[in-house]
C-alpha cells in the first residue's frame, strides 16, 4: 500500500523537474559532432573523391550492406565506379568509418532519412557523395600514397625521398 | 626418420628437408619471404629466424635461417624463442621501413604475403622517423602492373622468372640498399609464364594487370575450382567471380600437374566469358526466340528427321556424352578429320594398352632424360615445356652435387655448383623452338626423318628391326642419344599431333617400349590440340569425312554441332558442302563465330565459368571443373543441360527439369566403358561435411545485402547448386574441402595464395586427400610392349608442292584465349615459313606475300625466311586470323 502512495509521490515531482521530451520534428536534436547516423563519402582538401575503392568498409560491414566496384582513371587513380549502401539494412554501428584508410567514408549527426519506401533506403555514390572533407580535414592519401595517381608523382610525397638512380652504384 | 624437438616437444620429421620445410609441414607458423617450396632456400630474407640448441642441455642456443639448416636427427630447435621472436619483428620491421602506404590501392591486399607475415611476427607500428624511398615504375605490358615502391628484395621475381621460367628480360639493377627488379628499359615481359610473378611476389610489385580492370579483392570473389580450357595439359586454376563477371584466374595448386605455377595463356585467357560476342538467346534462324518457342521448334526439327552429332574437342566429357547419347552411336562424328582423327586414335590405343605408362607434369620434371620429338611444346603445352626446363636443370643439379653431397633445396649452393651442367634433353622437332637452349642436342628435320630418326634411336637401345638406307649421319646421332638415354633411369619420351605424322608417334613408343626393354622406367606423353581432345578421342567417335559422305548420302538430316567453329578446324570448302546438305543445323557455342553464322537453331552453351564439366587431359586425367556463378542470363546453360533436354523431347519425357550432372556422369560410365572411375574425378552433389556444403565464398565476403539492392531492396535467395557440393554462399564448412573440390586457398593467418601450405600433406608435395583428377590410362599391364618397327621413307621435295606444317603460338593459336585482349595483343601477324633455299627458288624475300593453294581454298601470307627449316616444308602460323581451315600434313602448291 506504502509503494502506492510513494510512486504516485514521485511522480507527482516529476511535474517540476525540466522536460527532457522535445517536440521533434518542430523542435530538432542536438546531436554530437560524433554521433554516428547518415554515411557519406567525402572528399579531399583538393575537391577529389576520397574513396579509393578498397573495399575495408564493405568488408567490415555486419550486415555486409555496402557493395561497390573500383575502377581507376587514366592516372592509375581509384575511385569506386559505383558505391552502394543499402539502409534498410544498415545499423549504424559505424566500423566502415573506422575501416576506412582514406577518411572517406564518414558517419555524420544526422538520423532524418526515413523512407515510406524500403527501396528508397537504397543510397547510391551520388546520394552519399557531399562536397566536404567533414570530419578530417587536410587529408589526402595520394599525397602520403607511394603510389603516383596524379596527385603527386613518386618521390615527391610528404616523406619520401626522391626515385632511385638505378644507374648509381654510389652507396 | 629424424626426430627433431621443437621447443622440447618431439616430432618425427622427413630427412633431407630443411628445418623450415619441416615445421611448416608439422603446421606452425614461420614467417618467411625469399624461400618458395618450388625454387628452394637462397637465406636472403632473413626472416625464418628460429634458435637451435646444441642438445637438451644447452640453454643459450644460436639463432639460425630456418631455410638454411638441413634437419638432422635428435636436433633441439625453438621457434618460439623470445630473442627468435625479437629478430623477425625486426627483420619485418627493417622490411617495413620503405615499404609505401600503399594498402588501400595495392591490388595485393587481402591476398598478400607480406600483410601476413608482418601479423604473424607481431610488427605494427612504425619507428622509424626517416623518409621512404622511392623507385619508378616500368611499363611490362598488358599481363603484368608494376609498382617497385612495395619491393622488399627478396628476389623471388628474379629466381622464378629467369632461374625458373628461363626468362631473359627481368632482372635486377643497381646496388645495396636501392636494388630495382625490372626490364633493361619499358616494355612488355616476354615470357609466356610472366604472370606468376603475381603470385611469387610477396608483396604487390607484380600484381595482374587483367583483374585491375575490374578490381575485386581476394576475399570478395566467388570462387570454384576450374581446369584450364586453353590447352591439353589441364592446368588446375581457380577462376573468381563479381557481379556477373569473371575477374581473374589463379593457379590451383595439383603436385601431379601444374605445381605451383600457370602458362600467362591459362591465366589471362579468360576473357572471353565475359566477350560482347557471347550467345546470350536462342536463335531459330537468326530471330531470337523464348524458351518454349524453342522447345516447339526443337520438337519439330528433332523428330522426324535423322539426327547426327558433331562431338567437340573442346566441351567437357558430359556435353559430348549427352551428344552422343541423343543422337545414338553410330551417329556421333568428331569436328576433326580423319588424319587427325587416326593419330588421336593412334595415341589412345597406346595409352590404352598400358604398356608405357604416360607421364604427368610432375613426372617429366623429375625425368633425368626428356626426348621430344616432333612437338613444338613451348608453344602448343607451355607448362609442359616449364616441367622439361625443371628436369633439365635438376637433373644437371643432381649430377652436379653427386660428388659434393648437397640437399637439393639449397638452390644458391647446387647452382653454384652446377654452372652449365644440364640433364640430357633431345629436341628434334620441324623447326627451332624456344626449348633449343637448353638442349643437349637440336635436331631440325621433316616429320618423316623425325620418326626415321626416332626409329633409329629405338633400334640401337634395343635392336629390333633392319634399318636401311639409312644415312651415317642420322645413325650418328641416334646412336649419341640412345647412349645417353642408357645411361639414365626414367626418361620420358614427349611427342604431339602437331607434325600429323602417324611414324612420329609410333617412332616415339617404339623409343619408351626399347628404353623398357633395356630395363629402364620410361613414360611418354603425348600433345594433342585442345583442352578435351583425348576425351573425345576417346570416345572414339567417327571422323568429320564420314558425316559429310553421310550428309551426301542421306537427305533430311538434323545435325547438332557442340561448340565448335568447324570453319576452324577443317577445309571450309568440305564444311560448306556438310552444312548445305543438312536439312537443319543446330549449334550449341558459347561465342558467335563462323559455324554459328551458319545454325538455324542457336543456343547459348555456357563457358567453363557458368557450368560444370570434365575435361580429359593428355595424360588421360579426368579433372572436374565446376561452375563458378550463375549468369544472369537464365538461357545460359550447360550444353549437356540442353541436350538432355532435346532427348527428353525425343523420348516425350519432358518435364521442364534439367538433368542433374551425378546422373550424367553415371550413365557415361555405363554407356561407354573406356570412362570407368570417371566419376571419382570430383564428389557427388550429395557430398557434404556434417551436413555442410564447401562455400565459394570466402567467410569475409562482402555486400551480399546491398550487391542487387539496386534492382530489388529484398534479397533473393541463394541459388541451390544440384549438380556440385559447393554452395553459391559464404555458409557452409570452413575446414579443409576434399582435394579435388578446393574454390580458395585460404587458412587463419594466411590470406595470400601461400596458405596453400596448409592443404598439403607435405610442403611441395600431394594435397591431403591425393591430388585432383583420375588418370583413366592406368591399366598398367607386365608385358613387354610390342614393336612397330614400321619406318617411313626418308622425306623427299616434291615438285612445286610443299608440306604444309603448322607453326603454333603461345599467344593467338588458341581460339578461345583470344579474346582477351593483352592476348590477342601480342599474338604475332600470321606469316608464312620457308628454308631460304624454298625463298631462293621461289624468288621472294622476307615479308613479300606468296600464296597457298591447297585442294580448294587459297590463303596468302607474308614470307618469313627460317634459317632452321627443311627445304619442302611450309610452315604457318596456326589458328591466327586467315589461318582457319588449313589441310595440315598435307601437300599445297605455293605461287608469287
Amino acid at each position: 500500500m506504502f509503494s502506492h502512495f510513494r510512486t504516485m509521490w514521485l511522480v507527482f515531482l516529476h511535474l517540476f523537474r525540466k522536460k527532457v521530451t522535445i517536440q521533434y520534428p518542430e523542435e530538432k536534436v542536438q546531436l554530437h559532432p560524433r554521433y554516428k547516423g547518415r554515411i557519406v563519402l567525402t572528399k579531399d582538401p583538393d575537391g577529389g573523391e576520397r574513396c579509393v575503392g578498397c573495399y575495408l568498409c564493405s568488408a567490415a560491414c555486419p550486415v555486409d550492406c555496402i557493395a561497390l566496384q573500383a575502377t581507376q582513371d587514366e592516372n592509375g587513380r581509384r575511385y569506386p565506379e559505383f558505391f552502394r549502401i543499402n539502409f534498410s539494412r544498415c545499423i549504424f554501428c559505424g566500423f566502415c568509418e573506422d575501416a576506412c584508410p582514406t577518411y572517406a567514408i564518414q558517419l555524420i549527426p544526422d538520423f532524418e532519412m526515413g523512407e515510406y519506401k524500403r527501396q528508397d533506403l537504397v543510397f547510391e555514390k551520388e546520394d552519399l557523395l557531399i562536397n566536404s572533407q567533414g570530419k578530417y580535414p587536410g587529408y589526402n592519401f595520394y599525397k602520403v600514397a607511394g603510389m603516383d595517381a596524379g596527385v603527386k608523382q613518386k618521390g615527391h610525397g610528404a616523406n619520401e625521398e626522391l626515385p632511385v638512380d638505378v644507374h648509381s652504384l654510389l652507396p | 626418420m629424424p626426430k627433431i624437438f621443437i621447443d622440447n616437444t618431439s616430432y618425427e620429421v622427413k630427412a633431407g628437408k630443411n628445418v623450415l620445410e619441416a615445421c611448416l609441414t608439422l603446421g606452425f607458423d614461420l614467417p618467411y619471404f625469399c624461400w618458395h617450396p618450388a625454387m628452394g632456400s637462397v637465406g636472403a630474407c632473413r626472416q625464418c629466424a628460429v634458435k637451435v640448441y646444441k642438445d637438451e642441455n644447452d640453454t643459450s642456443g644460436k639463432i639460425i635461417m630456418s631455410c638454411m639448416e638441413g634437419v638432422r636427427d635428435g636436433m633441439h630447435l625453438s621457434i618460439d624463442d623470445k630473442a627468435a621472436k625479437a629478430f623477425r619483428e625486426q627483420v619485418i620491421e627493417w622490411l617495413m621501413t620503405n615499404h609505401p602506404h600503399d594498402c588501400p590501392v595495392c591490388d595485393e591486399g587481402g591476398s598478400c604475403h607480406l600483410q601476413d607475415m608482418t601479423v604473424m611476427t607481431g610488427h605494427d607500428y612504425r619507428r622509424y622517423d626517416y623518409k621512404k624511398r622511392t623507385y619508378v615504375n616500368q611499363y611490362l605490358g598488358p599481363f603484368i602492373h608494376h609498382e617497385m615502391n612495395r619491393c622488399i628484395q627478396c628476389y623471388r621475381c628474379v629466381r622464378f622468372y629467369k632461374d625458373y621460367a628461363g626468362g631473359k628480360d627481368l632482372n635486377v639493377f643497381a646496388a645495396h640498399n636501392h636494388v630495382y627488379f625490372g626490364r633493361e628499359k619499358d616494355g612488355t615481359l616476354e615470357s609466356p609464364f610472366s604472370g606468376n610473378l603475381a603470385e611469387v611476389c610477396p608483396t604487390g610489385v607484380f600484381t595482374d594487370k587483367t583483374l585491375r580492370q575490374h578490381y575485386t579483392r581476394k576475399w570478395d570473389l566467388t570462387s570454384a575450382p576450374s581446369v584450364c580450357q586453353h590447352c591439353s595439359v589441364g592446368c588446375n586454376t581457380i577462376a573468381g567471380e563479381r557481379y556477373g563477371g569473371l575477374r581473374n584466374i589463379v593457379n590451383r595448386y595439383n603436385a601431379e600437374v601444374n605445381g605451383y605455377f600457370l602458362c600467362d595463356r591459362g591465366r589471362f585467357g579468360y576473357e572471353f566469358v565475359n566477350s560482347e560476342n557471347r550467345i546470350t538467346k536462342p536463335q531459330v534462324m537468326h530471330q531470337a526466340v523464348d524458351e518454349n518457342a524453342l522447345m516447339h521448334h526443337l520438337e519439330t526439327v528433332l523428330t522426324n528427321h535423322s539426327l547426327i552429332g558433331i562431338g567437340s574437342p573442346r566441351a567437357s566429357m558430359e556435353s559430348n556424352f549427352a551428344l552422343l547419347d541423343l543422337v545414338g552411336k553410330e551417329n556421333f562424328f568428331c569436328g576433326v578429320y580423319n588424319e587427325e582423327m587416326m593419330l588421336e586414335r593412334r595415341i589412345t590405343d597406346i595409352l590404352d594398352s598400358g604398356k608405357i605408362p604416360v607421364a604427368s607434369l610432375k613426372q617429366i620434371e623429375d625425368a633425368d632424360a626428356v626426348v621430344i620429338l616432333g612437338e613444338d611444346i613451348w608453344n602448343t603445352a607451355p607448362m609442359m615445356a616449364l616441367a622439361v626446363r625443371q628436369s633439365v636443370m635438376k637433373t644437371g643439379g643432381r649430377e652436379a652435387t653427386e660428388k659434393t653431397p648437397m640437399p637439393e633445396w639449397h638452390e644458391l649452393a647446387v647452382k653454384e655448383l652446377q654452372q652449365n651442367t644440364k640433364g640430357f634433353m633431345v629436341n628434334v622437332t620441324v623447326t627451332e623452338t624456344s626449348l633449343d637452349e637448353i638442349a643437349s642436342l637440336n635436331i631440325n628435320a621433316a616429320p618423316d626423318d623425325i620418326a626415321r630418326l626416332g626409329f633409329a634411336i629405338a633400334n640401337h637401345i634395343h635392336p629390333s628391326l633392319e634399318l636401311k638406307n639409312f644415312e651415317e649421319a642420322v645413325l650418328a646421332k641416334a646412336k649419341t642419344i640412345a647412349d645417353e638415354l642408357l645411361k639414365c633411369s626414367n626418361p620420358v619420351i614427349i611427342t604431339g599431333t602437331s607434325c600429323y605424322n602417324d611414324p612420329v608417334l609410333r617412332a616415339a613408343f617404339d623409343i619408351a617400349a626399347a628404353l623398357k626393354a633395356a630395363g629402364k622406367a620410361p613414360a611418354i606423353a603425348f600433345v594433342v590440340p585442345e583442352c578435351n581432345s583425348m576425351g573425345l578421342a576417346m570416345m572414339r567417335g567417327h571422323a568429320f569425312d564420314t558425316a559429310v559422305r553421310r550428309v551426301n548420302r542421306e537427305p533430311n538430316v538434323t545435325a547438332v554441332i557442340l561448340e565448335q567453329d568447324l570453319y576452324r578446324n577443317l577445309p571450309a570448302g568440305i564444311v560448306d558442302e556438310f552444312l548445305s546438305k543438312c536439312r537443319n543445323i543446330i549449334v550449341l557455342d558459347s561465342l558467335n563465330n563462323a559455324t554459328t553464322e551458319k545454325a538455324h537453331v542457336l543456343i547459348p552453351a555456357s563457358t567453363f565459368a557458368e557450368g560444370d564439366g570434365t575435361l580429359i587431359s593428355y595424360e588421360g586425367r579426368a579433372q572436374r571443373y565446376y561452375q563458378v556463378y550463375v549468369p544472369d542470363n537464365k538461357y545460359i546453360r550447360e550444353s549437356w543441360k540442353w541436350l538432355s533436354r532435346m532427348k527428353m523431347i525425343i523420348s516425350g519425357k519432358a518435364n521442364g527439369h534439367d538433368p542433374h550432372h551425378d546422373s550424367v556422369i553415371s550413365s557415361l560410365e555405363t554407356a561407354l566403358r573406356q570412362f570407368a572411375g570417371i566419376s571419382a574425378a570430383a564428389p557427388s552433389s550429395g557430398f557434404s561435411i556434417h551436413g555442410e556444403q564447401i562455400p565459394r565464398e570466402p567467410h569475409r565476403y562482402s555486400g551480399r545485402t546491398a550487391m542487387l539492392a539496386n534492382r530489388n531492396v529484398s534479397e533473393p535467395k541463394p541459388v541451390a547448386d544440384g549438380d556440385s557440393p559447393l554452395s553459391f554462399t559464404m555458409e557452409g564448412y570452413q575446414g579443409t574441402p576434399p582435394s579435388s573440390a578446393i574454390p580458395f586457398f585460404w587458412k587463419p593467418g594466411w590470406n595470400s595464395p601461400q596458405a596453400v601450405n596448409k592443404y598439403q600433406q607435405e610442403i611441395g608435395g600431394d594435397l591431403i586427400g591425393g591430388n585432383p583428377g583420375v588418370r583413366l590410362f592406368v591399366k598398367s599391364s607386365g608385358n613387354m610392349p610390342e614393336f612397330f618397327k614400321d619406318y617411313p621413307e626418308h622425306f623427299r621435295e616434291r615438285q612445286n608442292k610443299w608440306l604444309l606444317l603448322p607453326q603454333s603460338h603461345v599467344f593467338g593459336s588458341d581460339e578461345l584465349s583470344v579474346y582477351s585482349a593483352g592476348i590477342a595483343g601480342r599474338s604475332p601477324e600470321p606469316y608464312m615459313g620457308l628454308s631460304p633455299v624454298d625463298a631462293k627458288m621461289l624468288d621472294v624475300t622476307e615479308g613479300s606475300q606468296v600464296t597457298i593453294k591447297s585442294e580448294k581454298e587459297e590463303y596468302s601470307f607474308p614470307v618469313k625466311i627460317v634459317e632452321s627449316l627443311r627445304n619442302g616444308i611450309v610452315l604457318v602460323s596456326k589458328g591466327l586470323p586467315g589461318t582457319q581451315g588449313m589441310s595440315w600434313g598435307n601437300w599445297v602448291e605455293l605461287a608469287k
